[in-house]
């Protein structure tokens, strides 16, 4: 095979375009700006944490059930678990959202990352109300019966059926962990590739400024 | 049930009764709510205005 060949392949020219946009000391790198040593830039990393005790925990939730997070002691723990760590999870996700907005973080070129923010937001909120109607339990009969009628005047109950225990499990367990899980990734590499967000006096004047804002 | 099973499993507040709630003009919010609420400003402000590990040495290197 030539070399021409070689470069022409999709695999080549994927590859580059990675290595180019993510070089290694960026994707992984070793230092960060003196003006991360703050506290309201830990609210991101500890929104990620949260996230993967979530999942893990979901996980086990997964292999043995119901009946045996309903009845064991160490069931209803990871039950408990799982519920804590979406509480801290949301907390931290808002205090992170609020510490962003303060900063104007969509500055120089950032909209993407603002916006994959927003919609992981939204698409935790689905997970955790189709998790409150997943318990198996009479508050999750509670909570679908008292929830089908504001999705019905949505328009979204003719698809989106919140008494459908089998459908609101699936969408708890399989599509929205699954989006959460790709958006956030997308998310981190996005602020890999441009960088934590300045505060003001440091924000560098950038050409990829396309909001126009310098400071 | 041992103590220590029953102090980790026991709730911090009795669960049984009716929940507590604020009504102000259209605003209806439980009281727990009104909580997480007020610790997210608290922990917010604290997060802005605590001093970082480390920070002071790192500036005073990087005036050097």
């Amino acid at each position: 095979m030539s070399s021409t060949e070689i470069e022409r392949q999709w695999t080549t020219r994927v590859r580059k375009n990675v290595v180019r946009a993510l070089p290694p000391d960026k994707l992984l790198p070793d230092t960060q700006p003196t003006y991360v040593s703050s506290w309201i830039y830990v609210f991101g990393v500890l929104t990620m944490a949260s996230l993967g005790v979530v999942i893990a925990t979901g996980c086990v939730l997964a292999i043995f059930g119901p009946q045996w997070w309903h009845v064991s002691t160490l069931g209803h723990f990871i039950n408990s678990m799982h519920l804590w760590s979406v509480e801290f999870f949301f907390f931290t996700m808002i205090v992170h959202l609020w510490g962003k907005y303060f900063m104007a973080a969509w500055r120089g070129g950032r909209q993407l990352i603002w916006m994959t923010g927003v919609v992981t937001f939204l698409a935790s909120i689905a997970a955790g109300f189709t998790g409150y109607v997943s318990q198996t339990n009479f508050d999750s009969q509670w909570i679908a019966t008292q929830a089908k009628d504001g999705i019905n005047a949505t328009g979204a109950g003719a698809f989106f059926n919140v008494l459908n225990f089998g459908q609101m499990l699936m969408w708890h367990i399989v599509l929205l962990p699954i989006t959460v899980g790709i958006i956030t990734a997308l998310h981190v590499l996005m602020v890999r590739k441009k960088g934590v967000v300045p505060p003001f006096d440091d924000s560098p004047v950038t050409e990829d400024s396309s909001d126009g804002v310098t400071a | 049930m041992p103590f220590f099973t029953l102090l980790f499993l026991g709730a911090l507040v009795p669960l049984d009764n009716l929940g507590h709630y604020v009504h102000w003009h259209f605003i209806d919010i439980s009281v727990a709510n009104l909580i997480v609420i007020g610790l997210m400003v608290l922990v917010f402000c604290v997060a802005l205005f605590a001093k970082f590990p480390g920070r002071s040495s790192r500036d005073e290197a990087e005036k050097k």
